[in-house]
């Protein structure tokens, strides 16, 4: 996944050092190209390093716990607000078109297909980068920053397994079951506006919504928002992780974590939208 | 206070560098520094602010690595040191930050039972709270057990920093800056407990300072970096009874003569 994001910096570097009439265009490129795969070097490093440190013991159960507790517990009064709005909201702007072919009675399927393969997981995601990502973009940066990383490092400690490990197990759980919660909540939120309008009771409502939705569709809901939150808990850590140059590098830290995971989840978005279009 | 001289046996080095050599980028900041921690004494490394002082110590406990030269710490060869044996060796070394590096999401408590429950699994929660309580008494801030770092001044800072390290009971201790940025008699307070600390724990230690108050008074051997290498080795008056305008410099500006 971070492929993706090189290949495009890659790509930017060289129209950079095209544009570049100085003279010393090759040294810019051979310049660039050094950190870029010494970035890309590092970035495999860590992940190879996650994956092992997670299966190897000794396991860090209780910090994955209060990592689940601070993810999806602390995220829920936003992800209820924004989950809600969002299906009110696309339910409301619907209508009109719907209404225009007489297709208005459609309306819960729309939504329950809409919101169940793409808003939920995207919205919680997008939502989880801001507010999660930042969060461990700035945590680890500041505790590398103020040295609290070399203190649990020279007291014989594993820091990876238990600032690292934790946060990105404590991701991919939650990020689905926020997920998953987000989706019923905005179902809420467009029953409301129909209910409103149509006075079509709950019941009618939801069989018509799961009526649409089949397998496949949470299936790859479930699959989305798992490495969406991946994606968050991995570029958050690593990013806080690395950081350094003081205050500036913490904010830098926080800044990178939401802009690449977000830039991450909708290459990600795009690809298994391609991946189940031809599962279908 | 200065204080009793304490002849160290140098049969027994619990610490050996040799032709230590490390650099940034261009940047050569060890130049070839060769040392010897014998078992027991206090050795104080003085230098002006960016001459490579914490970059030692750093080295000596494994977080960064040299570029050349042989360090010998504690039996272990730093250079073929497997990461199960760093581990080990790390118990055996207390690292004191120069800003203390207390964890600000736990409590005084936490801060403590970190290190010990993640290097002694097997022990009781009576045994983990029998133990914290020790420690904290031992530098006389049992009363904040339960406080957040950021609720403690700096020298009460620095004093659990320095406990969090001793839970582990280590056999080498190494001090950066511990009075950097402390009142002078939060700093006598410090410099009486790091001779407590030799003392009861019978503990070897590195000092890293450029504050000659606080190397008088705790320092057995005192010795000056000066251009990435040891200018000058000795008691506090050997070392200062110089022409060398270097050193004379130092001395005088931190007396302020």
């Amino acid at each position: 996944m971070f492929l993706q994001l090189y290949i495009c910096e890659l790509i930017y570097y060289i129209i950079l050092a095209s544009k570049n009439r100085t003279g010393t265009k090759k040294a810019v490129i051979s310049r660039r190209l050094d950190t870029l795969f010494s970035n890309l070097n590092d970035v495999f490093q860590f992940l190879m390093r996650f994956f092992r440190e997670t299966f190897l013991p000794p396991y860090e159960f209780k910090e994955v716990v209060r990592q689940c507790y601070e993810v999806g517990y602390k995220s829920l009064p936003l992800i209820t607000m924004t989950g809600f709005i969002t299906g009110l909201v696309f339910t409301k702007q619907s209508r009109p078109s719907l209404e225009e072919f007489g297709a208005a009675s459609w309306l819960p399927n729309l939504i329950a297909i809409a919101v169940v393969r793409a808003l939920a997981p995207l919205v919680t995601a997008l939502i989880c980068a801001g507010k999660v990502g930042s969060n461990m973009g700035a945590e680890l940066g500041s505790m590398r920053v103020t040295e609290q990383i070399d203190a649990m490092e020279v007291s014989g400690t594993n820091p990876f397994k238990f600032l690292v490990v934790s946060r990105v197990l404590a991701t991919t759980f939650m990020i689905p079951v926020l997920s998953m919660y987000a989706g019923f909540v905005g179902l809420m939120g467009s029953f409301i506006n129909v209910n409103d309008e149509e006075q079509t009771s709950y019941t009618t409502f939801f069989q018509q919504a799961f009526d649409s939705i089949v397998f496949l569709d949470i299936f790859s809901s479930l699959t989305k928002a798992i490495l969406f939150g991946f994606t968050i808990g991995i570029v958050g850590c690593y990013q806080g992780y690395n950081s350094s140059k003081g205050t500036e590098g913490v904010g830098k830290a926080a800044n990178m974590a939401v802009v690449v995971s977000m830039f991450l989840i909708f290459i990600e978005e795009t690809l298994i939208v391609q991946v189940v279009a031809v599962m279908r | 206070m200065e204080k009793v001289k304490f002849i160290p046996d140098t049969n027994k080095s619990v610490i050996t560098i040799k032709n230590l050599k490390k650099s940034f980028g261009d940047l050569e900041v060890l130049r070839g520094v060769d040392l010897n921690l014998y078992q027991g004494e206090n050795l104080v490394v003085l230098g002006r602010s960016g001459t490579g002082k914490s970059v030692l110590i750093k080295v000596i406990s494994g977080l960064l690595k040299k570029d050349s030269g042989y360090v010998h710490v504690l039996g272990y060869d730093m250079e073929k040191i497997v990461p199960k044996e760093l581990q080990y060796l790390r118990r055996k070394i207390g690292f004191s930050f120069q800003n203390s590096a207390l964890y600000d999401s736990m409590t005084v408590r936490e801060n403590l039972e970190f290190p010990l429950v993640r290097n002694r699994r097997n022990l009781t929660r009576k045994e983990i709270n029998l133990a914290v309580e020790d420690v904290l008494e031992g530098v006389g801030l049992l009363q904040t057990i339960n406080q957040m770092p950021s609720e403690l001044s700096g020298g009460q800072r620095k004093r659990i920093g320095i406990a969090r390290t001793l839970i582990l009971r280590p056999e080498v201790m190494l001090y950066d800056e511990p009075t950097a940025g402390l009142d002078p008699i939060t700093c006598i307070d410090i410099n009486n407990l790091i001779n407590e600390v030799q003392t009861t724990y019978n503990t070897s230690s590195i000092i890293i300072t450029h504050d000659l108050t606080c190397a008088k008074a705790t320092g057995d051997r005192i010795v000056m970096l000066l251009e990435g290498q040891f200018q000058r080795q000795g008691s506090f008056d050997e070392v200062f009874n110089t022409d060398d305008e270097r050193v004379k410099t130092f001395y005088d500006y931190n007396f302020v003569k």
